[in-house]
């Protein structure tokens, strides 16, 4: 049965920090910075003290940063102390969650305005803790022993996927090279590069340096020798990987018969799914992730809609793989078909599908409790036509967001729509 | 013979002994790897505690070029890779474990089917040494 909510709920200021490495900020700076730029896109203002609650993704600063107990921390560095404050851990789509029980306390009328957050400090630590980290997002009894990494399990699933389907391996890179494309042309972006301009950028430091040159000839090249992009996890290579990231978003939701008070142009929240499952191993597929479709189906449901309706999704491309396992799972493609279309260019920014205007979580980076909402942040963008360089043609006005927890343990989507 | 119980931690002491252990429903009869008190097809918690072969296929797998902490402690590291992977049992529940008897150098001679067998693995982790599940390819 399709479930809808009593009361609808609108999307009117979206803002974030810049992603990448940061040594000298803290979670909380870097969410004083999404705040801040926030604020400034509500059209028509926003008064602090409006905002009654706080909802914040964030899987693990207690690891990261050893800070426990964030989210009444953050609240009062934005001078919000005295609302309720929360955090919400669902791991990698902890921000998607925060946004959905945000949206749900406004759609049950507890709340007119609420502010969500996610924000994630990765990089204070030692690459080999972050690995551990982020392992604990998996079973640490099943599955960690069995000597799996988190690229490991997107590796093994990209294994199954490239015997079931028989497909080329190559398809992954393709996934890439679009996102450090769309990249390129976003400032907030840890790496706002394109491959061939890192590519580049090796060969002049090769150079300098006094070393052979690299005599990659073009982007498929560079992405195949292993000396400019090393195995991780085979088959995913260094460049297949999202980056580990520190940064901050944050967007403001309110009662949708509010929304004009804030805006003339807020985005509504017409669709959201949920659902979780057990370790990768429990599925009954290898090649896909049953939680992303079962999320897909409730918010298509709610929202009325179908994959066709879809003008653009950020979707949870953790790792190249994942991206089109997502562009299956959504409906945008017929299983077995999401490899072919990224090879043929139908998920660029001129596509039929366009997935991952920002860069996605390759490009724009991934921290991971932020990245739920800075895919919000894109769509709040492109449906404002505000995109820039990097924006999508055709008057987008209804857009998709996917976050996956894990291995898909947990999934969230929603689905945005601007009316005019 | 050793009689298992439900516990989580059982799968492990199990595992001492050579031995895999899991849950089947008698009510539907679902099979579960590791065992459950509660069955994860139909709710029922008629479930029994139950040993499997040890014996399957390779499902889905990857070369560990850069290692978790665990694994470096025990040798492994970009130039000293392993291969861990998913097999689905005979009895057909799917579990994951190090795999053996493999080209790690070579991946693309690793086939996904391969007939596969149970066997344990001793790591030191801590400094301690202990035993985890892992298949070697037939
Ligand atoms: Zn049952």
């Amino acid at each position: 049965m399709t479930k809808k909510t009593k009361r609808g709920v609108a999307v009117v200021g979206a803002g974030m920090s810049k992603f990448g490495a940061f040594p000298d900020k803290t979670s909380r700076d870097l969410f004083v910075e999404a705040y801040q730029e926030m604020k400034s896109t509500v059209d028509k203002g926003l008064d602090p003290s409006q905002i009654e609650a706080f909802y914040m993704g964030n899987f693990s600063a207690d690891q990261f940063e050893k800070q426990a107990h964030l989210a009444p921390i953050i609240a009062s560095w934005v001078g919000l102390a005295g609302i309720p404050a929360l955090r919400l851990e669902d791991a990698c789509a902890s921000g998607s969650v925060a946004l959905r029980q945000a949206s749900l306390a406004i759609a049950s009328g507890l709340y007119d305005v609420v502010l969500v957050g996610g924000v994630e400090k990765m990089t204070d630590l030692p690459i080999g803790e972050v690995t551990d980290a982020l392992a604990s997002a998996a079973d640490t009894q099943f599955e960690i022993p069995a000597g799996f990494t988190f690229p490991g399990f997107y590796a093994a699933m990209a294994t199954a996927y490239l015997d079931e389907y028989d497909a080329s391996p190559q398809a992954f890179a393709h996934v890439s090279i679009k996102n450090h494309k769309n990249g390129a042309l976003n400032e907030k972006a840890q790496f706002n590069q394109t491959i061939a301009d890192i590519m580049e950028s090796k060969k002049k430091r090769a150079a300098a340096k006094g070393y052979p040159v690299p005599t990659w000839s073009n982007e498929l090249e560079f992405f195949a020798d292993p000396a400019g992009n090393p195995n991780i996890a085979w088959p995913m290579t260094l460049f297949d990987c999202s980056p580990v990231s520190d940064g901050a978003a944050a967007v403001l939701l309110v009662a949708e018969e509010l929304a004009y008070q804030f805006t003339d142009t807020p985005l509504y929240i017409i669709g959201s799914g949920q659902a979780s499952d057990g370790a990768l191993t429990e599925r009954d597929t290898l090649s896909g992730i049953p939680s992303a479709a079962k999320a897909a189906r409730q918010a298509y449901d709610m929202a009325g809609l179908t994959s066709d309706d879809i003008d653009l999704a950020e979707v949870h491309d953790c790792f190249t793989i994942a991206e089109i396992m997502a562009s299956e799972d959504l409906g945008f493609f017929p299983r077995g078909e999401g490899w072919k279309a990224a090879m043929a260019g139908m998920t660029a920014r001129d596509g039929v599908h366009p997935i991952n205007t920002s860069g996605g979580l390759k490009a724009k980076g991934h921290p991971v409790g932020a990245s739920g909402i800075a895919q919000v942040i894109e769509v709040w963008k492109q449906l404002r036509g505000v995109a820039g360089e990097r924006q999508i043609a055709g008057n987008p006005r209804i857009a998709l967001t996917h976050n996956v927890g894990g291995t898909g343990q947990t999934c969230v989507v929603h689905i945005f729509e601007r009316r005019d | 013979m050793t009689t298992y119980t439900p516990e989580s931690k059982q799968f492990f002491t199990a595992l001492q002994d050579g031995k895999l252990i899991g849950s089947a429903c008698i009510d539907c009869g679902h099979v579960m790897i590791p065992q459950r008190v509660i069955c994860t097809r139909c709710h029922s918690d008629n479930t029994e505690i139950v040993e499997f072969a040890g014996e399957g296929v390779l499902s889905a797998f990857t070369i560990i070029n850069v290692p978790p902490t665990s694994m470096a402690e025990s040798g492994f590291s970009t130039k000293n890779p392993y291969c861990t992977g998913i097999v689905t049992l005979t009895e057909g529940p799917r579990i994951s474990g190090q795999i053996l008897n493999v080209d790690v150098a070579n991946p693309q001679t690793i086939k996904i089917g391969s007939l596969v067998k149970m066997t344990t693995i001793e790591r030191e982790r801590n400094g301690e040494k202990k035993i985890f599940l892992a298949f070697e390819v037939i």
